[in-house]
C-alpha cells in the first residue's frame, strides 16, 4: 500500500505547519519524517492518518484519494508518543478494542478476538501480560502494546508519532531494532516521526529531513548524511564545520584556499558558506619547510591551532583555533575527527600548530536574509 | 479529613525535619484553633439542631416529618432533584466534553456562562425566571392564554433548582477531562470506534468517580437550595414547598419543634452527602493517580 501526499498545506492561526508539502511513501517501506519540533512532522502524520484536515492539498492510499474519508475508514495503525493506552481497560482488552467495536457483521468470535490478540501479544513478547493494566507495566512495555494494539486491526499503513520518545536512552535503542526487524518480517507500509536524527539514519529506508513546514530533502539515509541538499539538513544532521568564503563565476575563496566550485559558475562575489563534516578534513603538522617559504601550501592549506584534544575511543575529536581567530572575541572552533592510528602519527598535543585541508565540502551561498 | 492530613504529615520526619515544619507548640495551637472554629461554628450547631428537633419527644419527631404537608415538601423536593439532577448530569457531560476535548470560538465564554450560577445571586436567579414567565413576565402572556403555569408552580422550582446546579458537574470535569487529554478518543477512533463506542467505552470509564462526585454535590445542592426557589415557588403549602422552605415556614410560625425535625432531615442528607463524598473522592484521586502514572 503507498501513500502519497499531494500540496499539503496547513495552518493553525498564524503559524504555517505545513507549506506545500508534497511526498510519495513507496509500498512497503519504513519512512522516517525527521526535523526539529514545530517543523511540521507531527502534523503531517496526523493529516495522513486523518486526525487532522489540511487547509488544502490531498492525500492519496494505493492510488486512492482518502482526503475526505473519516479517520475510521482509512484503516491505519497509529502509535502515540505517550501510548494512549486506554487506562481502564486490561491489556487483552486494548488490543481486543479495534476488533470489539466493529459492528455485529464483521466482528470476529470472542474465541477468534482472544485467539488473535494472544497472537499480537506473542509477537510483542508480552504475552504475560494479558490481564495487568497499562499502570503496571514500563514504557517500553507500553510502547509494545500500543504497536499490537494498531496491528490487530490489520492497517494498510502503521503511522507512529515519536514511538520511543517518552522512553529512556537504553529501552530506546532496544525498540529501535526490535522495530526495525518486526517491519522486515511484516512489510507494513509505515511512517515514523522523529526529532532524533540517530533513531532517522538507523531505522529508516528512507529520511525526509523537515524544516518550517517544509521538506528540505527526501533520501536513503546515507544520501541525506553524506550530501545533504542544504545548508539545514547539512546542520541537523550529524555535526558540521563552518568556513565563511566568497563565491566568484565557479571559484571560491575560503581564507586562503581556492576551490574549484563548477556548479556555482553564475555567482557574482556572493559570499558563501563551505560545510565539511569533521571527517572529512586534513590535518598536517607544520613543517619546519613550509613555515620558512610559506609556499604552496598556502593556498590549499589553513594553519590553525589545537585548542583541545578528546581521545576517548577509536576516533579522536580535536577542536582547532583558526590562527588569526585567536585574539577574537568570538572563536569559531574548528572540529576535526580524526582515526587513533593517525593521531599517534601526528602525536599533537594542546597548543601545536598545524595546516588543515577540508577533503570534501559543500559549498552554499549564503542566504541574505 | 484536612486535620488529618496535617496530623498525618507531622510525623514523617525523623531526624532531619523539613524546612517548613514549624515547632510543635506552633502546630498544635494552628490545630486547636482549627478544632476550636469547627466545633463553634460547625459542630455545636449541628448537634443542636438534631437536639431540639428531639427536644419534644420522637413521637413529636415523627409526626412533624410524616404530616401531609411535610411529606408533600419532602416529594417536591425529590422530584425536582429528580429532574434537576440527570438534566445536569448530561448538560455538565456535553459541556465538559465540548470545553475540554474540542477547540471552538467562545470556548471562553462558556466556561464564563458555567460558572455565572456561581456569582448570581440565588434570589437574582429566581428573579430572571419570575420576569421570564411570570404573569407580568415576557412570556406570561402567551402561558396565561395556554393554561400553562410555571412561576408559583412545580415547574419553576424545577427551573430554578437546575439554574443554581448547572455549574457542579461541568466544573468537576473539566479539569479531569482535560488531564486525559485526547490521545485514547483519537487511538480509539483510529481503531474504528463510532462517537458512541468512544465515548461510553474510552471516555465515560476514565470520568465516571469525577461524574458521581459531581452528582452528588449536584444532588445536594438541588435538595437543600432556598433563595432561587423561595422566589418561584409562592410558598403554597403541601404544593409548591419544598423541604427548606417548609423548614422557614415552620420557624416562622414559631413551631420550633417541627422546624428542626424538618431540618433534621436536611442535616441528614448533608453528612450522607459528606460521607459518600469522602468515599468517591478517595476512589477519584486513585483514577487519577492512574492518569499521572500514564
Amino acid at each position: 500500500m503507498s501513500i502519497e501526499v499531494r500540496n499539503l498545506s496547513k495552518r493553525f492561526g498564524s503559524f504555517s505547519a505545513l507549506r506545500d508539502v508534497s511526498l510519495e511513501v513507496r509500498p512497503g517501506e519504513l519512512l522516517a519524517l525527521l526535523g526539529p519540533s514545530g517543523s511540521g512532522k507531527t502534523t503531517l502524520l496526523r493529516v495522513i492518518a486523518g486526525l487532522e484536515t489540511a487547509d488544502d492539498g490531498r492525500v492519496l492510499f494505493h492510488g486512492e484519494d482518502a482526503t475526505d474519508q473519516h479517520v475510521r475508514e482509512r484503516q491505519v495503525g497509529f502509535v502515540f508518543q505517550h501510548y494512549a493506552l486506554f487506562r481502564n481497560m486490561t491489556i487483552l482488552e486494548n488490543v481486543a478494542f479495534g476488533l470489539r467495536v466493529r459492528p455485529k457483521k464483521f466482528r470476529p468470535t470472542d474465541k477468534e478476538i482472544r485467539r488473535r490478540v494472544h497472537e499480537l501479544l506473542k509477537l510483542v513478547q508480552l504475552d504475560w501480560l494479558a490481564d495487568r493494566y497499562p499502570h503496571q507495566l514500563s514504557g517500553g512495555q507500553r510502547q509494545r502494546i500500543a504497536l499490537a494494539r494498531a496491528l490487530a486491526v490489520e492497517p494498510k499503513v502503521l503511522l507512529l508519532d515519536e514511538p520511543f520518545g517518552a522512553l529512556d536512552a537504553r529501552v530506546r535503542k532496544e525498540l529501535r531494532a526490535w522495530l526495525r526487524r518486526l517491519h522486515d518480517d511484516m512489510h507494513i507500509t509505515s511512517v515514523f516521526v522523529t526529532h532524533d536524527q540517530e533513531e532517522a539514519l538507523e531505522v529508516a529506508d528512507r529520511v525526509v529531513v523537515m524544516n518550517e513546514g517544509r521538506i528540505e530533502q527526501i533520501g536513503t539515509p546515507d544520501e541525506v548524511y553524506e550530501r545533504p541538499a542544504s545548508p539545514f539538513v547539512y546542520e541537523f544532521l550529524g555535526k558540521v564545520n563552518l568556513f565563511h568564503g566568497r563565491l566568484h563565476q565557479g571559484r571560491a575563496w575560503i581564507g586562503e584556499i581556492e576551490i574549484d566550485a563548477p556548479e556555482h559558475s553564475e555567482a557574482e562575489e556572493l559570499p558563501a558558506i563551505a560545510y565539511v563534516r569533521p571527517h572529512d578534513i586534513e590535518i598536517e603538522r607544520v613543517s619546519s619547510v613550509s613555515m620558512m617559504n610559506g609556499d604552496a601550501d598556502a593556498s590549499t592549506r589553513l594553519a590553525a591551532q589545537v585548542s583541545h584534544v578528546l581521545a576517548i575511543g577509536p576516533v579522536v575529536r580535536l577542536e582547532l583555533i583558526r590562527n588569526g581567530d585567536q585574539g577574537k572575541e568570538h572563536q569559531e572552533l574548528i572540529e576535526v575527527e580524526i582515526s587513533k592510528e593517525r593521531f599517534r602519527e601526528l602525536n599533537l598535543a594542546q597548543g601545536d600548530e598545524v595546516l588543515i585541508k577540508p577533503s570534501r565540502f559543500d559549498l552554499f551561498p549564503r542566504q541574505i536574509h | 479529613m484536612s486535620m488529618s492530613a496535617i496530623a498525618v504529615s507531622a510525623p514523617v520526619q525523623g531526624r532531619g525535619v523539613r524546612p517548613t515544619t514549624e515547632s510543635a507548640w506552633i502546630r498544635r495551637s494552628l490545630i486547636g484553633l482549627a478544632l476550636a472554629f469547627l466545633t463553634l461554628f460547625l459542630f455545636v450547631p449541628l448537634i443542636s439542631v438534631f437536639y431540639e428537633a428531639l427536644k419534644k419527644g420522637l413521637d413529636v419527631y415523627v409526626a412533624a416529618i410524616t404530616e401531609p404537608e411535610a411529606a408533600a415538601a419532602i416529594q417536591l423536593t425529590l422530584t425536582a432533584a429528580a429532574i434537576a439532577v440527570p438534566l445536569n448530569v448530561i448538560f455538565g457531560l456535553a459541556a465538559a466534553w465540548a470545553i475540554a476535548k474540542f477547540e471552538f470560538r467562545g470556548k471562553s465564554v462558556l466556561t464564563t456562562l458555567i460558572d455565572l450560577p456561581f456569582s448570581v445571586s440565588p434570589v437574582v436567579a429566581g428573579l430572571i425566571y419570575v420576569l421570564m414567565f411570570g404573569l407580568q413576565g415576557w412570556l406570561g402572556p402567551w402561558l396565561a392564554e395556554n393554561d400553562i403555569k410555571i412561576i408559583f408552580a412545580v415547574p419553576g422550582i424545577v427551573l430554578a433548582t437546575i439554574f443554581v446546579t448547572v455549574p457542579f458537574i461541568a466544573r468537576e470535569l473539566i479539569p479531569l477531562m482535560q488531564a486525559q487529554g485526547t490521545e485514547e478518543e483519537e487511538a480509539a477512533v483510529i481503531l474504528g470506534a463510532s462517537g458512541w463506542q468512544t465515548f461510553y467505552r474510552v471516555t465515560l470509564p476514565n470520568i465516571k468517580w469525577g461524574v458521581l462526585y459531581g452528582t452528588i454535590l449536584c444532588n445536594a445542592r438541588a435538595m437543600g437550595e432556598f433563595g432561587a426557589v423561595s422566589v418561584v415557588s409562592g410558598h403554597i403549602r403541601g404544593s409548591t414547598n419544598t423541604l427548606p422552605l417548609h423548614v422557614e415556614i415552620l420557624y416562622n410560625e414559631y413551631n420550633f419543634a417541627a422546624a428542626f425535625a424538618v431540618a433534621s432531615l436536611l442535616a441528614l442528607l448533608a453528612l450522607v452527602t459528606l460521607g459518600l463524598k469522602t468515599l468517591v473522592e478517595s476512589r477519584a484521586k486513585r483514577q487519577e493517580e492512574n492518569i499521572r502514572e500514564h
